[in-house]
């Protein structure tokens, strides 16, 4: 029992750091970013030179966890703006559907991209996944970095928090999620809002990757189980809604961790069952935004 | 009022007058054929997951062999210049995208690039769908990597070959190794992906396993996603109940991630992990193996290869040109373009030395049987459409002072000892008791 | 008519390209249908998929090798499996009306990739088909199969034009513009994107069988959300004004992606990205907008 709680909690941490740019980015833009897994899968490859240069620079281990939040900030500050400015600001105004084939068109072209950038040789990172140690809680043994991913899910999922209801920055962003129009009719440079909320999805999306890296062979293909799973998490939580990541990744967690220990064969399925019937009853998700109705 | 607009629309000029463009210019850029040069399609994974460990070591090992061949360099008796002194010219086609890409590509191969045979598949779906295709085209394929038995055994075909052992004899080998090795063997868990690949190999492997070890008990059936990455849940199931031994048919990125993810969880210190298709991550995993690792590389591959002249000159053409040493899946495309080159001379033998068609190339690789860097290969089953071959099961170990993974007590296991013989499914034929299987060690 | 003759002299890769274009282009026909009334299916792979495993296991299990029968019973069943559906979906409109039709051809692909008696990850193979109790020779196999989807596929062209014209198609492209109007008017919208779900439901079915026909062989791949994607790009391309547009958009797409495969194996993706950007930024009212001139239809 003990065993599916800790297993569904890490999973879930780890799915919250992932899923978290999306419902960012889809709250304010509106864009549903299919191209998600691919930001994902640059902070991974990212995350892999980024600590092989500290490495070179002779850095001590415990920096290389700098080193990989530092390749999310470079992914977010170098590709987030050419993104959005570069071609996203093009299709503002068509349809929310028109956008989402615009981010797939943006994945296929990413996925070959990465390619041709990193190559096709799986990169590896694993020095920071031992940084932490391991722990023994009953018969199971854990890896810390795990955990270490826990305590970073409560961090980034506080901070983006806090961002957005506490700072100014942040309340105007909520102002342009309510209506983009009535906003900037009261002064507010929506295209430096949206900009700004691209950045940070980005840089989230990017975080995942880089912190996932550790625990997995970098290699082409990485973007497309996580765009599937972080689609599912942010439907369940309503898109747009930060608590509705964290309480959609909670869920998914733990159903998928209960499918691996009790019933393994229904593994497969438990994830999309539990979108297919959040969006039966409730398709806002959890934790859907209250949106005026326009006549 | 409605047919008006409706005859408008339909027979709107602009539109046919659009149509008819667009299909004369796509029928101008057909290729023309050359007589002096044989074409070959190859089809393998480009991108997506089976790119790095499958897809890509094949294609990189087809070019510098096509390379050679063109040169003469090859040893005797592959030594002619090109196929029998025609130029070889190959096509690369991606195999990612679905089946039903597959078969589309398949078709502009033979029919648009009029390519004269094609070498390809590393998906068992893929290969599934393109062989009927192909033997109704009447062209000639050779199906150099996929792993179902199903291929021949549910389907007879006149144009469709394969020149590699399918994949019941991985599973077979791995558990009379145990056996052979008298590893104690009390209960077995299980994870594999969850697809055809992967519950064909555990169904194998637990069929293999009731006859070698009937008191034997299966335990945890981990089935994870393909592509799942994330293996924490399973690797807590699995050592919640712990077995004497650990099977996985998991492979590319996501054994790679299993094996990191593993590893500092003790797994592989309380288990025996034995797995079917592992050869492939031992250059990149490094030092970051376990060791003791028992595993197969679907043939007698890579650091199992027996060594020969062949396999000597094959090494170091493969090595010298990508840093690397060849794992399984140019061991398979080598296999295959050398039985294809065989089969084309012998048919240019017999033709009078024009280039062969594809009945001729039937004829002449059917009941084949040639040399190989891995060792012999017999086209044995299937009609003589399927080829049977050894295989080799190792343990892993670091060496620090090559700096690179080792594999001791390597164990071979004759073709047949492993592979079925030619009247028995490989499904009756395990549940049989691997009845005829000859020369085990 | 034209293009029937036009198919006796085309080489065989490219009769077999456009049959597909066309069954595909039957799938987007029913998209369009949907869009025209303001939402967008993203699932699609959905009732293509159950068209063309129905296709498959008749043909299989059942014997039926008919290929006109085969399409016809691929899209009924894809229909009735849809209907209870579309009640549901007729509620929801914009990105939460694609997402549940996603959904749902996803766990249509769960289930298909699970039941072994489907044929698994795998999929499984169909043989030729008859056609009319003829048994269709072996070199005139492609040009038959691709008269009949042509044929089809123009029937069906016809038939959504004279739909859009009616009183449904009109309420239909009413309720894009203002769906409360609509209501306040006397029609029912509800009603009406039922309907339209489970004609195009009827149109997915039967590009699906055709498809599987014409391919010989059916995975559970067709139900995953890349290929729904590639149907809706289709659609968007075309635009929904002409549905020969539809036709001509998925000949291209076809196109871009063949010969994409063929000059870039190792970039293709990258090559069908920016095709896709291309056209998206540069055709905003799809290729139909190319020679329907003028106002809204």
């Amino acid at each position: 029992m003990l065993t599916i709680l800790i297993d569904g909690l890490t999973y879930a941490s780890w799915l919250f750091i992932v899923a978290l740019g999306l419902t960012l980015v889809f709250g304010v833009l509106k864009i549903l970013n299919i191209a998600h897994g691919s930001f994902y899968a640059l902070g991974a490859y990212a995350a892999t030179s980024f600590v092989g240069w500290a490495g070179a620079m002779k850095w001590a281990p415990g920096y290389t966890l700098v080193a990989m939040l530092l390749a999310a900030v470079a992914v977010a500050a170098l590709v987030a703006p050419l993104t959005e400015r570069g071609l996203l600001r093009f299709f503002y105004g068509r349809d929310e559907v028109v956008l989402a084939l615009v981010t797939y068109a943006m994945f296929l072209i990413m996925e070959d991209g990465t390619k041709l950038l990193w190559g096709a040789n799986p990169y590896y990172v694993s020095e920071p996944y031992g940084l932490f140690g391991s722990i023994d809680i009953g018969t199971q043994t854990y890896v810390g970095y795990d955990f270490a991913l826990v305590a970073l899910a409560l961090v980034v999922g506080f901070a983006v928090w806090w961002w957005l209801n506490r700072t100014q920055q942040g309340k105007i962003m909520i102002a342009v999620i309510h209506s983009s129009e009535i906003a900037s009719s009261m002064g507010v440079n929506v295209s430096r809002v949206y900009m700004l909320a691209f950045s940070v999805g980005i840089f989230l999306a990017a975080l995942g990757g880089a912190f996932t890296a550790p625990m997995i062979s970098v290699q082409p293909g990485v973007s497309v189980g996580v765009i599937i799973v972080s689609f599912a998490v942010v439907i369940i939580g309503g898109l747009g809604s930060i608590e509705g990541a964290a309480i959609g990744a909670l869920i998914v967690g733990l159903s998928r961790s209960m499918a691996v220990h009790m019933a393994p064969v229904a593994e497969l399925f438990s994830i999309y069952v539990v979108m297919a019937v959040v969006l039966m009853f409730r398709p806002e998700g959890l934790f859907q935004r209250i949106q005026a109705r326009k006549i | 009022m409605a047919i008006q607009s409706i005859l408008k629309a339909t027979w709107s000029r602009k539109a046919i007058g659009t149509a008819v463009t667009l299909i004369a210019a796509i029928c101008g850029s057909s290729a023309a054929q050359a007589q002096e040069t044989f074409k070959i399609g190859i089809v393998s994974f480009l991108s997506g997951q089976a790119a790095e460990s499958f897809g890509i070591p094949a294609v990189n090992g087809a070019k510098v062999l096509v390379d050679a061949f063109n040169k003469g360099a090859a040893p005797a008796p592959f030594n002619k210049a090109g196929f029998g002194g025609m130029k070889i010219e190959a096509v690369y086609v991606d195999e990612n995208g679905g089946a039903t890409k597959q078969i589309q590509e398949l078709r502009n191969l033979y029919d648009r690039e009029k390519v004269d045979a094609v070498v390809g598949y590393v998906g068992s779906g893929d290969c599934l769908a393109v062989a009927p295709v192909a033997e109704e085209m009447k062209k000639f394929l050779i199906l150099y990597d996929c792993g179902t038995p199903r291929i021949f055994e549910d389907g007879k075909y006149n144009y469709v070959f394969r020149t590699a052992s399918h994949a019941t004899m991985d599973n077979v080998a791995l558990a009379r190794y145990l056996k052979a090795k008298d590893i104690k063997v009390g209960s077995f868990n299980m994870i594999n992906q969850d697809y055809a690949w992967g519950q064909d190999s555990k169904k194998d492997f637990v069929w293999s396993m009731e006859k070698l070890y009937p008191n034997a008990k299966a335990g945890e059936d981990q089935l994870p996603k393909f592509g799942a990455g994330q293996y924490g849940t399973e690797i807590s199931a699995l050592m919640a109940k712990p077995a004497d031994i650990t099977h996985s048919s998991l492979w590319g990125g996501d054994l790679q991630a299993f094996i990191l993810q593993a590893g500092p969880r003790g797994l592989f210190k309380r288990s025996q992990v034995i797995l079917s298709a592992g050869d492939h991550v031992l250059p990149g995993l490094g030092d970051k193996m376990p060791d003791g690792v028992i595993l197969g590389a679907r043939g007698a591959y890579g650091l199992m290869s027996p060594k020969s002249g062949l396999n000597d000159w094959w090494w170091d053409l493969y090595s010298k040109a990508y840093n690397v040493y060849p794992v399984q899946a140019p061991y398979r495309m080598v296999q295959s373009l050398l039985g294809l080159k065989l089969a084309v001379e012998k048919a240019m033998a017999s033709n009078g030395g024009k280039k062969p068609s594809a009945e001729q190339l039937a004829v002449a690789l059917r009941n084949s049987e040639w040399d190989s860097p891995a060792g012999k290969i017999r086209m044995a089953l299937g009609g003589g459409h399927q080829a049977v071959q050894e295989t080799a099961i190792g343990k892993t170990r670091y060496d620090a002072g090559k700096k690179m993974v080792v594999l001791d007590d390597i164990m071979r296991f004759p073709a047949d000892c492993v592979n079925p013989p030619a009247n028995m499914k490989s499904e009756d034929w395990i549940k049989a008791g691997f009845a005829g299987a000859k020369g085990c060690p | 008519m034209a293009l029937a003759l036009v198919g006796a002299l085309m080489p065989k890769w490219l009769t077999f390209l456009i049959t597909m274009a066309a069954a595909n282009g039957l799938v987007s026909l029913g998209i369009v249908v949907l869009m025209r009334g303001g939402v967008v299916p993203f699932g699609q792979g959905m009732v293509f998929a159950i068209g063309g495993y129905t296709a498959a296991l008749m043909f299989n299990k059942m014997g039926i090798t008919d290929a006109l029968f085969l399409t016809l019973c691929g899209g009924v069943i894809a229909a009735l499996v849809a209907a209870p559906f579309a009640p549901l979906l007729s509620r929801y409109r914009g990105i939460f009306f694609a997402m549940l039709t996603l959904a749902l051809s996803m766990v249509t692909y769960g289930l298909l990739m699970k039941l072994e008696v489907l044929g698994g990850s795998d999929g499984f193979n169909l043989g030729r088909p008859t056609l009319l109790g003829y048994k269709l020779p072996d070199d005139q196999v492609g040009y038959i199969m691709y008269v009949l989807t042509i044929t089809v596929s123009s029937i069906m062209a016809l038939l959504a034009r004279i739909y859009f014209d009616s009183t449904r198609g009109l309420i239909t492209l009413a309720t894009k513009e203002n769906e409360l109007r609509v209501e306040y008017l006397g029609g029912s919208v509800r009603y009406a994107m039922a309907i339209n779900f489970i004609l195009a439901a009827f149109c997915g079915g039967l590009g699906g069988a055709l498809a599987v026909m014409a391919l010989g062989h059916i995975e559970p791949g067709v139900s995953f959300w890349t290929t729904s994607g590639e149907f809706v790009f289709v659609a968007v391309l075309a635009g929904w004004q002409s549905v020969i547009a539809l036709f001509v958009a998925s000949v291209v797409l076809e196109v871009v992606r063949s010969f994409s495969s063929s000059y870039f194996p190792n970039t293709w993706q990258m090559a069908l990205g920016i095709f896709l950007l291309i056209v998206i930024r540069f055709l905003p009212r799809g290729i139909g907008s190319l020679w329907v001139k003028g106002g809204t239809r």
